[in-house]
């Protein structure tokens, strides 16, 4: 474990240096840094990619969770969008984005498998993204994967900068962080160049900074499936912009530091304790007493 | 931290502290015990007495106890596993006190040898765990590495005989660490080696006469 903090700025001014695309200078670096070949890595993060497919679609059967307080939502919207009346506001790739991270969301609240990039909470978002880019610009599994190593590389520099964990910096430091993991690696899988892949980034943050963590009882499920969702589309904006060649005023590397002080800023009550904001809703109170008298049987 | 941290572990949701961390915890438990054990008893402590239902935490640390992955698509329905393998398991609350970790677990193991074990454990986040208390022992064992945990009499140079042995079979030492009840009592090593570590290995360190006992904990993550 190095003990300086990464920074994704020195990143894509390295891979400017040499004369190779971003991505594959991320594959050659973390083929490195793990000791393996790049074809070798390639195979694990296909191996990943095969889980989140699965995951996906075990949440659009429908699936409820194990307190039966959500599930069901990831199918319903892809029904709905079969209906004649459906009124269709999203288009198509942000709309597969959605039910996609939903149905992961869902996946992982009934106790399914899935892959926790960058963590169970937040593990909708990636395959979100992935599989409606795949779907609607026809990916191949190598540009998957090597998509994958490009948003496994933001979250290493904002896990080494900040955190990646709800308890620690909030909601922001989760769903948050996967936005812009999934925006940097849309970005990459796009054509955008290693620039534009830090534009991403830092807009996502931008965009989301101060986002808390109040799960409904403490569970993984209210309002976590939805902000899988929610910030999956987070990372289709930040890749639309930053495409179209619109910069960020304030760089990646900062962006993530402004997400680390804030996340030090929440009071603990804000961080996955279960403390404040939705879960002390009248609603969720009455439903958490319900449900924990429950568990005294 | 490296990239196959950030895209995984693979495993079955919903919580990566409350699921998959119990899950590894039941498997360190049995390790420990040193095989599936026959009777359990579980006391959960803090967060895991309160929403180990939602999050499946018991679920998952009855499949730990039966050696299964925290990515097992059985855990489920391990109790019904458990059930029909003759493993007789309850779950109690228990209050550890506030300087105890708010997802702990104390076991209470019996093998079918008739062994009992007490194991204390927690999940500390991101499915990372810590063992820190074996038997009343205090311990420190991740599980990242496999170990080699003793009991000995606490007297001069029986960490170097230890060590001595262990570099004489190739077998490299990660990390070390050395607890004791009282002076000159009862002492305990955690020894984290870099590779497995086999019988013979066990057999020539038990037959140390200062070493009351000797197991071997594989690696859970």
């Amino acid at each position: 474990m190095k003990k300086d903090k990464l920074s994704l700025l020195r990143l894509i001014e390295e891979s400017q240096q040499q004369d190779c695309s971003f991505q594959d200078f991320l594959l050659q670096y973390n083929a490195k840094e793990l000791e393996t070949t790049p074809e070798k890595l390639l195979a694990q993060m296909k191996a990943m990619l095969k889980v989140m497919r699965g995951s996906i679609d075990y949440g659009l059967t429908g699936v409820k969770s194990r307190s039966n307080l959500t599930g069901g939502d990831a199918k319903k919207l892809l029904a709905a969008s079969g209906n004649e009346r459906f009124v269709g506001i999203l288009g198509e790739k942000a709309f597969d984005a959605v039910v996609y991270a939903m149905a992961v969301g869902e996946c992982n609240a009934a106790m399914g498998r899935i892959v926790a990039a960058p963590t169970a909470g937040a593990s909708g978002v990636l395959p979100g993204v992935f599989f409606s880019l795949a779907k609607h610009y026809n990916l191949s599994d190598d540009e998957l994967a090597k998509g994958l190593v490009v948003a496994g590389t933001i979250g290493m520099v904002i896990g080494t900068r900040a955190s990646l964990a709800g308890a620690t910096g909030g909601c922001q430091a989760e769903c948050g962080s996967a936005g812009a993991m999934a925006a940097g690696a849309a970005v990459s899988m796009l054509g955008g160049n290693a620039e534009q892949v830090g534009t991403a980034v830092a807009i996502v943050f931008k965009n989301i900074l101060g986002l808390v963590c109040d799960p409904v009882a403490g569970l993984v499920e209210v309002p976590c499936i939805k902000r899988n969702g929610a910030c999956a589309l987070q990372a289709l904006l930040a890749a639309e912009l930053s495409l179209a060649g619109i910069t960020s005023f304030i760089n990646c590397d900062e962006a993530i530091d402004a997400m680390k002080e804030v996340g030090d800023l929440l009071p603990c009550a804000l961080r996955e304790t279960a403390g404040g904001g939705l879960a002390l809703s009248p609603s969720a109170l009455a439903w958490a007493k319900k449900y924990f008298a429950q568990g005294k049987e | 931290m490296n990239l196959i941290d950030v895209i995984g572990p693979v495993m079955i949701g919903p919580s990566s502290s409350h699921t998959a961390g119990a899950a590894r915890l039941g498997l360190l438990a049995a390790s420990i015990l040193g095989s599936q054990p026959v009777k359990a008893e579980l006391f959960l402590h803090g967060s895991f007495a309160e929403t180990h239902k939602g999050h499946g935490t018991d679920l998952a640390l009855i499949a730990g106890l039966m050696g299964w992955a925290p990515d097992d698509e059985r855990i489920p329905e391990s109790f019904e596993y458990a059930k029909n393998a003759g493993l007789d398991f309850c779950f109690q609350k228990i209050d550890l006190g506030t300087a105890t970790h708010p997802n702990t677990v104390l076991f209470k193991l019996t093998a079918n040898s008739g062994r009992e074990c007490e194991i204390v454990g927690s999940s500390i986040g991101g499915g990372q765990v810590l063992v820190s208390e074996i038997d009343g022992f205090p311990v420190e064992l991740s599980g990242r590495l496999p170990a080699l945990i003793t009991n000995h009499e606490d007297k001069p140079g029986i960490i170097s005989v230890v060590s001595t042995l262990l570099a004489n079979m190739s077998v490299n030492i990660a990390t070390m660490r050395v607890f004791r009840t009282n002076k000159g009592g009862l002492a305990s090593m955690v020894i984290e080696c870099d590779n497995a570590i086999d019988s013979c290995v066990l057999n020539a360190i038990g037959s140390i006469p200062a070493i009351r006992s000797i197991r071997f904990v594989d690696k859970v993550l």
